[in-house]
């Protein structure tokens, strides 16, 4: 068949299905959902698995991370009726260095963590979070800086009250820019200079959040141990704790991702002869993205699939309409078989039908499924990625629907006996 | 394209249609119904005839031979020299398509297609350029009268008019047998001796016609007229002779 002759019958096929405009779009209405839901599924499954490479690019595939946490018997005991309650534990400041000198270590962040607090610049303020850390956080957390300087090792020496905010803590404070060299008030007594602005932002992969979050205020982490030392209260239900951390976090870059494991094993064996509970934890964040990654790929396949029994529905419906199309059609089959369509004339003319049904349904999923996404990504945060291999993917799947629902009813059309067909009414 | 399954006709290369015994036998449960009980015939190039007789008669088994829409039981149906009876599915398709050309009782036309393209629906069967049969079709309809009417649905056209359709496009492909089944049976006598009036034309210009009706006027314009009785001829008569 030439290419003018497939268009000629494509027409004409489009011809027959607008005879009954209504009763061909409600076919396609099972395609549309199926390609829809098969378009955004894969787009779901693609935005987490970006995320999780955006989030490795950020903070380089060779970090791992030493977090403090709270042992399982103080969880036990706070929850008893002593309603106040003194606890020490976590990461020790002189766990940094001890990290720092084992082998393959390429730099340690040490990071405290001083969660909602007030920060205030006259009549205006806003909750940050405090992160007490050094220059260090600086080289690993690659973020750019949009106005004056990071923190710097002069800072960590004079102990300066000085601060780098993140862009968004700053224009919430300082909308009218002018933001260097501002003081911002902690509490009812602590300024802060602020000597820089960077851009942070909030990313997770996997449930690993990257350590920088939009409202920040870093500080010298000696200033942080001055001005609000180690006790943080903590609000429980009816009762607070007073938890005594020294260290929060402990970000350790290693040389490259092979070290990552075996330095997170020699850390863990380190930290054991100076901790006597179990107060910290460990994480890899790649080898969490990973897992994670290969859970959500599990989950998207599993989402495509319930979202292709939709378009198993929309194929068989598409071949419920054709077998009616067939019976009223009887005769047209019967005139056009007398005049002289040979079976395989008759069969293409079916599918042709069946499949630009099947294709307009493709089309429209498509354009649903590209939609759909923007709005998951708006009500849930989860990241969405429409890719162009799953257009093209959804499209084919819609092609090869067309065929095979239409086949059937194609081949029950051929075999109608022209002489019964004639006399059919 | 003469296929080799096909048989040279042993008679006059005159002759279009020879039924030479034919029989056409259905099996309705225990008995045995002989539609066609022994036929021979022959049908020469530009004879216009008529099969007639009551229902029943066997008239339209002999049209569904004549159309290659069947296979007879036994004896040979020669159409245009090819033997029906050796035939695969779509060697019948290809003898009807580019020999025979059908008038039906109801016209038929496909309702969802304009004029031009009931017209050209057998040219693009056979693969003639979409340029080539729409210039074919609208000569055509030109020839019926209805040159004015291409881009019309046969349901915005009446009886008549939908029946000129029809003729035009039983020509198509140039067939050497034009079948009619009834071809007046659904038209008012005005309308139906336009029809006929047409059909003698096509006569004039040489093309073969084999119709079946069952109204005497009707049968009068053709030449000849194959009575048939009880699945045999009864009668032949020619125009002029009775």
């Amino acid at each position: 068949m030439t290419h003018g002759r497939i268009f000629r019958n494509i027409r004409l096929g489009i011809k027959s299905l607008m005879l009954h405009k209504l009763r061909s779009f409600l076919t396609i209405l099972g395609v549309v959902f199926g390609v829809g839901s098969v378009v955004s599924m894969l787009s779901v499954g693609e935005g987490a698995s970006r995320d999780a490479i955006s989030y490795i690019k950020r903070l380089g595939a060779s970090t791992l991370v030493v977090e403090s946490m709270k042992p399982e018997e103080e969880m036990n005991a706070s929850s008893s009726a002593n309603n106040r309650w003194h606890t020490a534990f976590g990461l020790r400041y002189e766990d940094e260095p001890r990290i720092a000198r084992l082998p393959n270590v390429v730099r340690t962040v040490p990071a405290k963590i001083l969660r909602n607090r007030e920060a205030r610049v006259g009549e205006l303020a806003t909750n940050v979070r405090i992160v007490g850390t050094t220059p260090d956080w600086f080289d690993l957390i690659r973020r750019p800086l949009l106005a004056g300087r990071v923190l710097s090792a002069k800072d960590m020496q004079e102990g300066d009250g000085v601060c780098v905010l993140s862009e968004r803590a700053a224009r919430a404070l300082l909308p009218n820019g002018g933001v260097i060299g501002q003081n911002i008030t902690i509490g009812s007594a602590y300024h802060f200079r602020v000597v820089g602005v960077i851009k942070a932002d909030e990313g997770s992969a996997g449930g690993v959040q990257t350590p920088d979050q939009p409202f920040d205020m870093y500080i010298p982490l000696n200033v942080a141990w001055q001005r609000f030392h180690d006790t943080d209260r903590q609000k429980g239900t009816g009762s607070y704790s007073n938890e005594l951390i020294q260290l929060h976090r402990i970000i350790v870059e290693v040389t490259d991702v092979d070290q990552v494991k075996p330095t997170a094993v020699a850390v863990r064996a380190m930290l054991q002869r100076f901790h006597s509970r179990l107060d910290y934890d460990i994480k890899i964040p790649l080898a969490l993205i990973r897992q994670a990654q290969a859970t959500q790929r599990v989950f998207s396949i599993v989402l495509a699939s319930i979202a292709s029994i939709s378009l198993l529905v929309g194929g068989i419906g598409i071949m419920n309409i054709m077998l009616a199309s067939v019976t009223e059609r009887t005769r047209e089959i019967g005139v056009r078989r007398a005049i002289g369509a040979r079976r395989r004339q008759i069969i293409g003319q079916f599918l042709i039908e069946a499949v630009v049904l099947s294709f307009v349904g493709g089309v429209i999923g498509v354009a649903f499924g590209v939609f759909v996404p923007y709005g998951i990504t708006a009500f849930t945060g989860m990241s969405s990625v429409v890719t162009a291999w799953s257009i093209g993917l959804s499209l084919s799947i819609s092609l090869v629907v067309g065929v095979t629902f239409g086949l059937y009813p194609a081949q029950r059309a051929a075999r109608v006996d022209p002489i019964i067909a004639l006399r059919h009414e | 394209m003469i296929h080799p399954a096909a048989q040279a006709d042993p008679g006059s290369s005159d002759t279009v249609i020879q039924f030479d015994d034919v029989f056409k036998i259905y099996q309705m449960g225990s008995n045995e119904v002989r539609a066609l009980d022994g036929v021979s015939i022959s049908f020469h190039r530009g004879e216009f005839w008529s099969i007639m007789g009551p229902s029943g008669s066997g008239k339209s088994t002999m049209l569904n031979l004549l159309g290659c829409l069947d296979r007879p039981t036994a004896g040979r149906c020669l159409i245009d020299q090819h033997d029906v009876a050796g035939l695969e599915d779509d060697q019948l398709s290809d003898i009807r398509l580019r020999r025979l050309g059908f008038v039906f009782q109801s016209f038929n036309l496909i309702p969802q297609l304009t004029v031009s393209e009931n017209i050209e629906m057998p040219m693009s069967y056979l693969g003639i350029d979409a340029d080539e049969a729409a210039d074919r079709a609208a000569e055509l309809a030109d020839m019926v009268g209805l040159g004015d009417r291409l881009g019309h649905r046969p349901t915005e056209l009446s009886g008549g008019q939908q029946q000129r359709v029809a003729v035009a496009r039983a020509l198509a492909n140039d067939p050497s047998i034009l079948l009619a089944d009834e071809p007046t049976g659904n038209l008012d006598s005005s309308t139906g001796r336009q029809i006929m009036e047409l059909m003698r034309e096509l006569h004039e210009q040489g093309r073969t016609i084999v119709m079946v009706t069952h109204e005497r006027h009707v049968a009068d314009y053709s030449q000849k007229q194959l009575h048939m009785l009880d699945g045999r001829i009864g009668r032949i008569e020619e125009a002029g002779s009775s």
